[in-house]
């Protein structure tokens, strides 16, 4: 497609500007995949040449370095205590007497690491399979324990992440150890440890500022996110929990199932689910911005009063929390609550309620899908109305005056300058509040647990699924534990999740306007 | 100016029609209004209720009494599920605080080496579901006893470890203080401790505050997370959880008066903590939308 200049490109209407930003996204989507590909095989030159640089490196180091170098090479943290760094030698060396400390006691690292038999398909996490053997002592069968694939893979883990530091700590006391050569052959000092812990709260002050947290992400959110996509290619599920029943490595198995549309795959549900998800996603989205900035237009009108009082009432559903509202508003609509009653008795909602036999509006997937993305308005307009009313204070007054001396009215200095200002501004807050609405877990799982059952579905994953279930809730109920959970499927599910955000993040990056009008109201 | 009085002077016309769209938009907001605040209400006289413990379809109670309030406080665990949810906030605001402002500011204000991988990495983590990370840290809190009675610690390391992940907000607040203040202390010989906590927190009280807010909101708002770690143990049961069985269909006609009664209870301190903040929420959330 011809790429319009950018004269050309300011006459065009917003819509005729939003869909040629389309247009070029998808042109652009072949130049891409060359471009990545191009980045792939750059990115592994440029780490060949680095590991390459590495080594070389090393090699000099130890060829030109002297005795304290090379003895740091296998004493860690020596060539710093040589130099008088007592304070970072020692924690080196301490830290590869833990090493090697936990990698060859008895059932340390090199023990849990060889349990694995990591990545070979079909062959168990862990060796030995705990059972029931007849013991003399009690004249009965007890269970003997084995191995437990949970740990066995856990401590797997943990020991692979460890090698890997311990590598890293190697080359990195090796070249400090060279720098400190270099800084005394110059004749100049060394820091000390005095000098180190001074830095702490200075130059360096970053690392005890991200300590703590850097240490909890790595802990809380990287380790269980790695193991959790390892699960996705074995078989850990309620009945191969890893302690009564090992669980083995499957491969790409899982994956597949999810995109089997035969007999026993996933397919039919995961498509089911994962288009509900992206439409009620797009609903909730557009129907909480467009009416939550309509009333924030409403509050901030010239000549309303009790300005602060409207908003008070609205942000109260922000305060009061989510479980007590959601549910209490479930419940109103349900059969014998107040306004579910009071539907009921509306002729033609009776009507469709009987003919289809259903006891609540619950009970009815069109209705429920409704109902659900109605009351989330209800949850999500206060926040869009603060959003907007902090935005639409910053629009200049005189934009609005001189458009009314041209003769526009309301509705044009909506659309004309309002609109376009705000979506300008939230455009990628628009795209984060998406991706929030993707796992909008209390809304659906409060309001309608996921219901009406999907009868033609019946049971995936291990668990019931219903015409409201999100990809979020269909985790939930499959990481519950109930009597058939599948684990294995809940990891997988949690991937899709990853990739739907990524890419959809991707391509709203693109497309969006506030990345190319960048000056259209500075 | 000038436009104002020349539109003023045009004539009653436009004061007219003015007058009309105001009315127009008064009567929408007194209907958001009401629509906004008719659960609230609900919920209120449906705890009031005595002569049923379901539903019943009525707005108002046809006898009035503190029954519910009674029979929640004499035969529930409510009281232990309220002081577990109040431990849990206070110390979460109190950790999360801590966690979020260091990550913030850091990212925010300092600039070293592995910044922008750092950034990088949490936006590409944020988008795994969170719950995904439950399935392992459930078991090794069950091995560690983090679970079941003692699930509200469970939970408030849950809650804590990983705060720093959502830096956004404060660290849009932290890019609108200018560099200056920083440059003119250093220059003064401040270290950058002293810059941290001399120079900008002392300018910075409204985002701490907003951030001891969202902790301290947390735990009274989630379900997942907190049921997975309790796993139905009474004992060690947040509010939200130990509410919610009473809305199971089995248990619903004997507890629905109940569970408004003990909404309230729960609403009445959350909401007042959260509106004597309004304007530091408010500031908050209207920050990280301009930012993005």
């Amino acid at each position: 497609m011809k790429k319009l200049t950018d004269l050309e490109y300011l006459k065009l209407s917003k819509f005729q500007a939003f869909w040629y930003n389309i247009k070029m996204f998808i042109c652009a989507i072949p130049s891409w995949l060359k471009k990545l590909f191009m980045g792939i095989v750059n990115f592994f030159v440029k780490c060949g040449t680095a590991v390459k640089d590495e080594f070389v490196d090393i090699f000099t180091t130890f060829t030109k370095g002297n005795w304290a170098v090379k003895t740091s090479f296998f004493i860690f943290g020596f060539g710093n205590m040589y130099y008088g760094q007592f304070l970072r030698g020692l924690l080196f060396l301490l830290f590869e007497v833990v090493f090697f400390g936990y990698m060859f006691v008895p059932s340390g690292g090199l023990h849990w690491l060889g349990k694995g038999n990591w990545f070979q398909i079909g062959k168990t996490v862990g060796t030995v399979q705990g059972s029931f053997q007849y013991d003399m002592i009690y004249d009965t069968d007890v269970w003997v324990p084995g191995d437990d694939s949970v740990k066995v893979m856990l401590y797997g883990l943990l020991t692979i992440i460890f090698i890997f530091a311990f590598i890293y700590t190697w080359r990195l006391q090796v070249k400090q150890c060279r720098i400190c050569m270099d800084i005394t052959a110059k004749g100049k000092r060394v820091k000390s440890g005095k000098d180190d812990l001074k830095s702490l709260i200075d130059d360096q002050f970053h690392k005890t500022l991200l300590a703590l947290p850097v240490t909890g992400i790595a802990l809380f959110t990287v380790l269980p996110i790695i193991y959790m996509v390892l699960v996705a290619f074995t078989s850990y599920d309620a009945a191969h929990d890893g302690y009564s029943n090992l669980f083995s490595w499957v491969g790409l198995e899982h994956f597949n199932e999810l995109l089997d549309f035969g007999n026993g795959g996933l397919g039919l549900a995961f498509g089911e689910i994962l288009s509900w998800t992206l439409m009620w996603s797009f609903f909730a989205t557009f129907t909480n911005y467009f009416l939550g900035m309509f009333v924030a237009i409403m509050i901030n009108k010239k000549g309303i009063r009790l300005k602060k009082f409207w908003r008070t009432a609205l942000v109260m559903t922000i305060a009061i929390p989510q479980f007590v509202s959601l549910l209490y508003v479930s419940k109103l609509f349900d059969s014998s609550g107040i306004i579910g009653e009071l539907l009921g008795q509306i002729p033609f909602i009776k009507e469709y309620l009987t003919t289809n036999h259903y006891i609540s509006l619950w009970d009815s997937p069109t209705v429920a899908k409704v109902l659900v993305i109605v009351i989330n308005i209800w949850v999500g307009i206060p926040y869009v109305m603060l959003q907007a009313t902090g935005i639409l204070m910053n629009i200049p007054q005189d934009l609005y005056e001189s458009s009314r001396v041209d003769g526009a009215n309301t509705i044009q200095q909506y659309t004309k300058i309002t609109l376009p200002y705000m979506l300008f501004v939230t455009g990628p807050s628009l795209l984060t509040s998406f991706v929030n609405n993707l796992n909008n877990f209390n809304v659906i799982y409060l309001l309608s647990g996921g219901n009406p059952l999907n009868t033609e579905i019946g049971t995936a994953g291990g668990v019931s699924v219903g015409h409201t279930d999100l990809l979020i809730t269909w985790l939930y109920k499959m990481a519950l534990g109930s009597a058939d959970s599948e684990y294995y499927m809940a990891s997988v599910i949690g991937i899709v999740i990853f990739l739907v955000c990524a890419i959809l993040s991707l391509i709203i990056y693109n497309v969006i306007p506030s990345t190319k009008n960048e000056e259209d109201f500075q | 100016m000038k436009t104002e009085t020349k539109i003023k002077k045009s004539g009653l016309g436009a004061r007219a029609s003015r007058r009309i769209s105001n009315t127009i938009v008064y009567i929408i907001l007194i209907a958001i209004t009401l629509v906004w605040l008719f659960p609230f209400f609900g919920i209120v006289l449906e705890s009031f209720k005595v002569n049923t413990t379901a539903m019943d379809g009525e707005l108002f109670p046809e006898v009035w009494g503190f029954d519910n309030y009674i029979r929640l406080f004499k035969e529930t665990d409510f009281l232990k599920w309220f002081r577990n949810t109040a431990i849990m906030g206070v110390a979460t605001a109190v950790f999360q605080t801590f966690f979020v402002l260091s990550m913030s500011y850091t990212l925010s204000r300092l600039r070293f080496k592995a910044r922008k991988p750092l950034m990088n990495l949490m936006l590409i983590l944020g988008m795994f579901p969170g719950f995904l990370t439950m399935i392992l840290i459930y078991k090794v809190f069950s091995e560690l006893g983090l679970t079941m009675e003692m699930a509200p610690v469970g939970l408030i390391i849950v809650y804590c470890a990983s705060s720093g992940m959502g830096y956004y907000i404060s660290k849009g607040f932290f890019d609108t203080i200018p560099k200056t203040l920083d440059e003119a202390a250093r220059v003064d010989g401040a270290t950058r401790m002293q810059v941290f906590y001399k120079v900008i927190m002392p300018l910075s009280g409204s985002i701490v505050i907003y951030t001891i807010l969202m902790g301290f909101m947390a735990p009274w708002g989630d379900f997942m997370l907190a049921s997975y770690i309790i796993h139905e143990n009474s004992a060690g049961m947040s509010v939200a959880v130990g509410m919610y069985e009473w809305l199971s269909r089995t248990m619903v006609n004997s507890n629905y008066t109940m569970f408004c009664a003990a909404g309230v209870i729960v609403a009445i301190p959350v909401t007042t903590v959260f509106l004597c903040l309004q304007k530091y929420y408010v500031e908050g959330v209207t920050g990280g939308a301009v930012k993005g």
